[in-house]
């Protein structure tokens, strides 16, 4: 792994966002959109419902923020592969000396900024919207946001391998994989809410327990370690399952010759 | 004798029942410019694909700088380069951007000062600041040179680097190729469509057909070994499918040598 490639790979990707800055409208205009259906659906359910519905319904504008972060960890990741094929300098960057260390950790990074700035930019409107701060999780917000950035990046190297599999007509699947997900990970209510059998699926994924604790966290003030501790283990074990699906993919993508595919496309 | 910089040895590469390269062997001495030549199909793409380690070789071995391509991949490259027709420099980034994300992966020494020796090199100094992809077809090329020219590499892997260029263009691209052989000593694998380019740039050539080497030698050797007038006129007897009278499917390295 070399610093100064990984710092090239980085540049690359930021020198998009200052050359076009309609980029950044992506990175803002989505989760914005979110925010506020999300967030004016809990002030109509709060005033019309009165005492008859619990407070914790204010956490779907958690919910909102920190799928968010896995969501643009996820695209950071995936969406890298996909510039590269877009601008047909995929060859160039496959034929340097970049290991598969450098390529991943560069997304990785990319996948953090891109996070970083999504996520902060809604916290900070959710408190001026609706007066929900998320920073009430205090300390407790950092392994419950590292976790999140860390499973994004699993499913952002997942992606990546699934498309340089099945090649260029794969490519939605850098939007879809999260949302494979989305349904049984309890984003926006309790794990206990859901079906036996997906309960048990449920308990598999990390970020359900990041949300099952988010909320717990928020309603008791409490941090839930279980979940954490939960959610920190299983995110070891799919990142390093990611990174050997990645490996193994690349792999076969040279036997087969699937890169040039991109090219030729 | 020195060692040749490049060494391909047995080269078969199957694609599932297709078989683009069959046994090929032949090798780049220091300094070289060597041409490889081939109708669409022969078969040099993939070469050229297994020698930057995109594409892994069903059998054989490739030897860069005395060192084995499977094991020590990272390495090598570092000390080649590559430039191909078929691929662009990110066409959102200006060209100042694009030379130094690639200067920083070769790990480019005062990488400004070689950003503007490779722009002055092939004359687009001027166009610094430009969006790469407002570039026109030879001035893109050029800056996929320029890329390619940023490490100084003792390795420089061609693919058909004039294909769709005016003349003029083109033969500045020659130019530029032989000027760094001497200058620089690089040794060169060069692989055109363009018999012209051939003939003026590639010191021998390693003639292809349907995956297999037909010819290896000077220009001159292969003509006479296949009692053609010219390269252009062997190169469509052998893509129309003609009989080839002389050192057919030899396939080994340095046959008419």
């Amino acid at each position: 792994m070399t610093f100064s490639t990984i710092q090239a790979l980085v540049l690359r990707n930021l020198y998009l966002y200052t050359r076009t800055p309609v980029r950044l409208v992506e990175l803002v205009f989505w989760p914005l959109v979110d925010l506020l259906v999300w967030g004016y659906l809990t002030v109509f359910l709060q005033k019309h419902t009165g005492d008859s519905f619990p407070y914790q319904i204010t956490f779907l504008i958690g919910a909102v923020i920190l799928w968010d972060i896995l969501f643009r960890a996820q695209q950071g990741v995936a969406l890298y592969f996909l510039e590269d094929v877009w601008s047909r300098n995929l060859l160039n960057v496959f034929s340097a000396p970049v290991t598969n260390a450098d390529y991943l950790v560069s997304t990785y990074v990319i996948g953090f900024l891109r996070a970083a700035v999504t996520s902060l930019l809604l916290a900070v409107l959710a408190i001026v919207l609706y007066s929900f701060n998320l920073f009430e999780l205090n300390w407790s917000l950092l392994p419950f946001v590292f976790n999140l950035l860390v499973f994004g990046w699993s499913l952002g190297m997942i992606s990546t391998a699934l498309i340089v599999r099945w090649g260029p007509a794969a490519e939605t699947l850098a939007w879809a994989v999260p949302f494979f997900i989305q349904p049984f990970a309890a984003v926006y209510y309790p794990v206990a809410s859901l079906p036996p059998a997906i309960q048990w699926i449920s308990q598999w994924i990390p970020c359900s327990h990041i949300f099952e604790g988010m909320r717990d966290g928020l309603k008791d003030g409490v941090v839930s370690w279980n979940d954490l501790a939960m959610a920190t283990g299983l995110n070891a074990v799919y990142l390093a399952l990611a990174g050997w699906l990645f490996v193994r993919v690349m792999r076969t993508a040279r036997e087969k010759g699937l890169l040039t595919k991109f090219v030729a496309q | 004798m020195a060692s040749p910089v490049l060494e391909a040895t047995d080269l078969v590469k199957d694609f599932g029942a297709v078989r683009p390269v069959d046994n090929i062997s032949f090798e780049l001495r220091r300094g070289e410019i060597l041409g490889l030549l081939g109708a669409n199909g022969a078969g040099k793409t993939t070469a050229i694909n297994m020698i930057l380690g995109i594409v892994t070789p069903t059998s054989g071995t490739i030897r860069v700088f005395g060192k084995d391509l499977a094991r020590e991949r990272i390495a090598i490259l570092r000390r080649m380069n590559f430039c191909s027709t078929y691929t662009q420099l990110p066409g959102n980034l200006r060209v100042w951007q694009n030379l130094t994300v690639f200067g920083k992966i070769y790990r480019v020494p005062n990488l400004k000062r070689r950003i503007d020796e490779v722009l002055d090199l092939l004359e687009i100094r001027h166009l610094k600041d430009r969006v790469s992809g407002h570039l026109s077809a030879g001035e893109s090329t050029r800056l996929n040179l320029c890329k390619a020219l940023l490490n100084k590499p003792e390795l420089l892997l061609l693919d058909e680097p004039t294909a769709s260029l005016d003349p003029d263009i083109a033969d500045k691209v020659r130019t530029v190729t032989k000027r760094i052989r001497e200058e620089d000593g690089t040794s060169i694998l060069y692989t055109s469509h363009n018999m012209r380019d051939v003939e003026e740039v590639c010191d021998r050539v390693v003639f292809m057909h349907k995956g297999r080497i037909l010819f290896t030698g000077t220009a001159a050797e292969i003509l006479s070994h296949s009692n053609e007038q010219s390269l252009e006129s062997l190169f469509i007897r052998v893509a129309r499918g003609g009989e080839i009278e002389s050192g057919e499917g030899k396939g080994e390295p340095d046959a008419t040598t």
